[in-house]
């Protein structure tokens, strides 16, 4: 059974200063594979390489610096590292390092950070390498012992056999030996054609514990003398705490303490978490709101609109010829204005740390999508240097970007802060989760295609006017003020590249930053991008007469990764052939993530309100797969989380407060709701995509393409809900 | 104070009567395998067995389960043995997070109990815990297979 537990290593002794673990943690990545100094995990094992740790009855332990949140990471990264080491994938574990041992040891693990769905395409060459490079050490140990020569020994399943001799050994029997060489400076990788136990749909190593209640999430942290923090942070975003009235809550039962977090936020500290909630939902609090409580969704949807006009400034993040020239001499022009929502990340588990302060130590047990920024997070808000503090990553109850901020953690240190020696788990309400969102970023974008007169597409502009995450979450990020991540699926080139070639193209992105915090909400701004990109591609193709697929086939002659799962989902979901009596059918494709993803949707409607979903057909080429069973979930839940966000999400701001507060008001699809998800994987090779975010990008416009087939109405706003559209 | 019978054995919990459920499972008893997810009922994370019927424990106060058997994630195994649709959960690597696992699994026990062979639409119908994940194909999957364990 694997079980998540800290290693306790042996520190080498240096200290790191705050500063060089501030944000970011901008320390040279420095990967040291193993060495004369022989490291030793907490039972006294060593340490081949920092990935790979070796028991003497060759259990193999293996090191996941990137964050399990339910997407498979953890599995798939161990999966290459057992590949490389050629390990009996049978006595595999898995451990957290932590980040504060990471620093100690010049990074040793890289980056933490789970985000961007880089969980494995980031770090699979030097987690190859690891387990490469530990399976050379441990022959070299055999062929040492047997004093023959290396390359006369095989290495399958932890047993090393000399092949002209037939001796045999095990990892375990050899690993302190192995630990001690130095290691050999190059390996060679296999072709992935080659992998035995990557590539396979090879079961999660951390499914009991998730069928039995006994994996504890942060939300289930529980420290000897812990008390529980309940929080409410000021709901007019900007705005501050002015006042609050203790006396009224300090008699009720269990309430120990009452803090001022942070000069927005207050929190109740109580024996239990329901004592401490209760007490804080009795407690008057006075808000000073500010000048955004006077933002609703009407001001910034008119603030927003005025930046579709192509008079106010924009950031061009993709040009060809001459769109505008071309539109306005066109035959025949089609215009359309789309838009897209808040939307709240809605984790099952909602934000919660758990911290503990003294003077010379912070120590922080959480659920995280980045633990080198809570690790930060823990130093800024404790003020103590990186050698005393820590940060225990647990197992994560749903992240999808939003367990990338560090908010939480740092209200849980400024708490225990207040309280030194008493170990605090600061949970917030699913009300606080709702309030305090870091939020998909609300976007209105105005498409307009050209036509000659022989109905050639001959111009697109697509003029987006709207939110930047970067400029909020990660300005140095931005280019001269552009943010690069507002063009993401219809970019000219890289990992989220438009797949489509017009003559003369246009998209530009007119930044608007209402007072609303956005965040990274699983696929980002690959999401709305590609509603309006494909919905658009759908009214230009019937705006001649044309077939969607076929129409977009014209334009994707130059994109041949795109067109291969275009042509993929279409073949599979019977495109050209008539659907059954009373369904219809949609598509969409897009890149996102490094990854060509296409989906299609057979629906039926009824009363034009009832939408049923009958079949779902999505196809993928993230270059290699590593775990097929795994990338599946990931595209049948990226359909679930994307039509929950179409049907039933969208955030709306009254007073600068958000209106949504629990899933009565912002909820979630059901299994009723959801059909079947037919995968049709077509991995190239020669690159490597993520697979947890870019299928969420087709959900919706396949859906709403299917929709206007259905009922010949195109709808062009995000939720349906607003339109009294709903599941059947 | 009140005196409940979690997974069989009596327990005595000293919270006020109106305190949910939940929160006195997770808190006062410290079985945390029972999930809070929303507060109001609406998710299913806390799903549970009252007397043999599967409830949302946030929605049930401390008095109204007292003198019934309540059963928990916890406690659903017997004899060391998992129950079957915990088997099928793990033959069907159903869970992603996990998180609203413990209360699928509690909700589908429960639906097995009143229905051994359950159709599409018994799932459909009863079913009805959020899981933000989605692994919905899943969760059908293995209730078919564990119908016909």
């Amino acid at each position: 059974m694997n079980k998540h537990v800290m290693p306790k290593l042996t520190r080498r002794g240096f200290v790191i200063g705050t500063a060089a673990a501030g944000a970011g943690l901008a320390i040279g990545l420095d990967i040291p594979f193993g060495g004369p100094t022989v490291v030793r995990a907490a039972d006294g094992s060593p340490e081949v390489n920092v990935w790979v740790v070796i028991r003497p009855d060759d259990t193999t332990v293996i090191r996941i610096a990137r964050s399990e949140m339910g997407q498979g990471t953890l599995t798939g990264l161990a999966q290459l590292v057992a590949e490389e080491l050629e390990c009996d994938w049978s006595k595999v574990v898995t451990e957290y390092p932590t980040p504060g041992q990471s620093v100690a040891r010049k990074r040793a693990w890289g980056d933490f950070s789970t985000g961007g769905s880089r969980g494995i395409r980031t770090s699979q060459e030097y987690v190859r390498k690891g387990g490469a490079t530990a399976r050379v050490m441990l022959i070299q140990a055999a062929a040492n012992e047997w004093k023959v020569p290396a390359s006369e020994c095989t290495a399958a399943n932890s047993v090393i056999t000399h092949t002209p001799s037939g001796k045999t050994t095990t990892y375990g029997k050899v690993v302190e030996a192995a630990a001690k060489l130095e290691p050999p400076a190059d390996v060679k990788l296999k072709d992935p054609k080659d992998w035995k136990i990557a590539g396979k749909g090879v079961k999660r190593l951390d499914t009991l514990d998730k069928t039995t209640g006994a994996m504890i999430y942060g939300a289930d942290v529980k420290l000897p003398g812990m008390l529980n923090a309940a929080i409410k942070d000021c709901p007019v975003f900007g705005g501050k705490l002015k006042s609050y009235d203790e006396a009224k809550v300090m008699a009720m039962k269990g309430v120990k303490k009452v803090v001022r977090v942070s000069d927005s936020s207050v929190a109740v500290v109580a024996d239990t978490w329901w004592h401490a909630k209760t007490a804080l939902d009795a407690l008057p609090i006075v808000w000073d709101e500010g000048e955004n409580a006077k933002v609703s969704s009407e001001s910034i949807s008119k603030w927003l609109a005025e930046g579709l006009d192509n008079a106010q400034p924009a950031y061009i993040g993709n040009q060809n010829g001459d769109a505008k020239a071309a539109i306005a001499s066109a035959v025949k022009k089609v215009e359309a204005v789309y838009n897209y929502p808040y939307q709240n990340h809605a984790t099952m588990e909602p934000m919660n740390a758990t911290a503990l302060y003294t003077a010379d130590k912070c120590e922080v047990w959480c659920g995280t999508q980045n633990g080198e920024a809570a690790f930060a997070a823990t130093l800024e808000a404790s003020g103590l240097p990186a050698d005393k503090c820590e940060v225990h990553k647990h197992i994560l109850g749903g992240g999808f970007g939003r367990r990338g901020m560090t908010d939480y953690v740092r209200q849980a240190v400024l708490i225990a802060k207040q309280m030194p020696g008493t170990p605090i788990k600061l949970l917030w309400s699913r009300e606080e989760d709702m309030a305090q969102g870091r939020f998909h970023p609300v976007t209105q974008c105005k498409m307009t295609g050209a036509f000659d007169a022989d109905n050639n597409l001959t111009a697109l502009h697509m003029r987006l006017s709207g939110q930047s995450i970067l400029f909020s979450v990660r300005p140095a990020a931005l280019e001269n003020g552009k943010d690069p991540a507002a063009f993401q699926g219809v970019s000219p080139s890289g990992d989220a590249a438009i797949g489509y070639s017009v003559p003369n193209l246009l998209v530009e992105h007119s930044m608007r930053n209402p007072h609303v915090p956005p965040g990274f909400w699983r696929g980002v701004n690959v999401n709305h991008n590609a509603i309006y990109m494909e919905c658009f591609m759908d009214e230009l193709a019937l705006s001649v007469g044309q077939d969607p697929v076929e129409f977009r086939r014209k334009l994707m002659s130059k994109h041949p990764k795109h067109l291969a799962v275009l042509n993929a989902v279409a073949e599979k979901i019977g495109w050209g052939k008539p659907p059954p009596q009373g369904v219809y059918r949609g598509i969409a494709q897009v890149m996102g993530y490094g990854s060509y993803v296409a989906g299609a949707a057979e629906i039926s409607v009824t009363d034009g309100s009832k939408i049923k979903v009958h079949r779902i057909v999505a196809s993928t080429d993230p270059g290699y797969v590593v775990n097929p069973a795994q990338v599946e979930r990931q595209i049948a839940g990226s359909f679930v989380y994307g039509l929950s966000a179409l049907f039933y999400g969208g955030c709306t701001v009254k007073d600068g407060k958000i209106e949504q507060t629990n899933f009565d008001t912002y909820n979630s699809m059901r299994i009723a709701e959801m059909p079947k998800v037919e995968c049709v994987m077509v991995p190239s090779g020669g690159f490597w995509g993520g697979v947890g975010e870019p299928t969420i990008g087709v959900a919706a416009p396949a859906v709403l393409n299917a929709y206007f087939a259905a009922t010949g109405k195109r709808i062009r706003s995000v939720p349906l809900r607003d339109q009294n559209i709903t599941f059947a | 104070m009140a005196n409940l019978t979690i997974n069989g054995k009596s327990i005595s919990v000293d919270v006020e009567d109106d305190t949910p459920l939940l929160w006195a499972i997770r808190e006062n008893v410290g079985l945390t395998g029972t999930k809070y997810g929303c507060g109001i009922a609406q998710c299913g994370a806390c799903t549970v067995h009252v007397d043999g019927v599967a409830m949302r424990s946030c929605g049930v106060t401390v008095s109204e389960a007292a003198g019934k058997q309540i059963t928990t994630i916890e406690g659903l195994a017997s004899n060391g043995a998992l129950h079957k649709v915990q088997q099928a959960w793990v033959a069907n690597d159903v869970p992603q997070c996990g998180y609203c696992q413990s209360g699928m699994i509690m909700a589908v026990a429960a639906l097995l109990k009143e229905k051994p062979k359950p159709t599409d639409q018994d799932i459909n119908e009863a079913i009805t815990n959020i899981c933000r994940c989605g692994t919905f194909q899943q969760v059908r999957e293995a209730i078919h297979s564990a119908a016909n364990a």
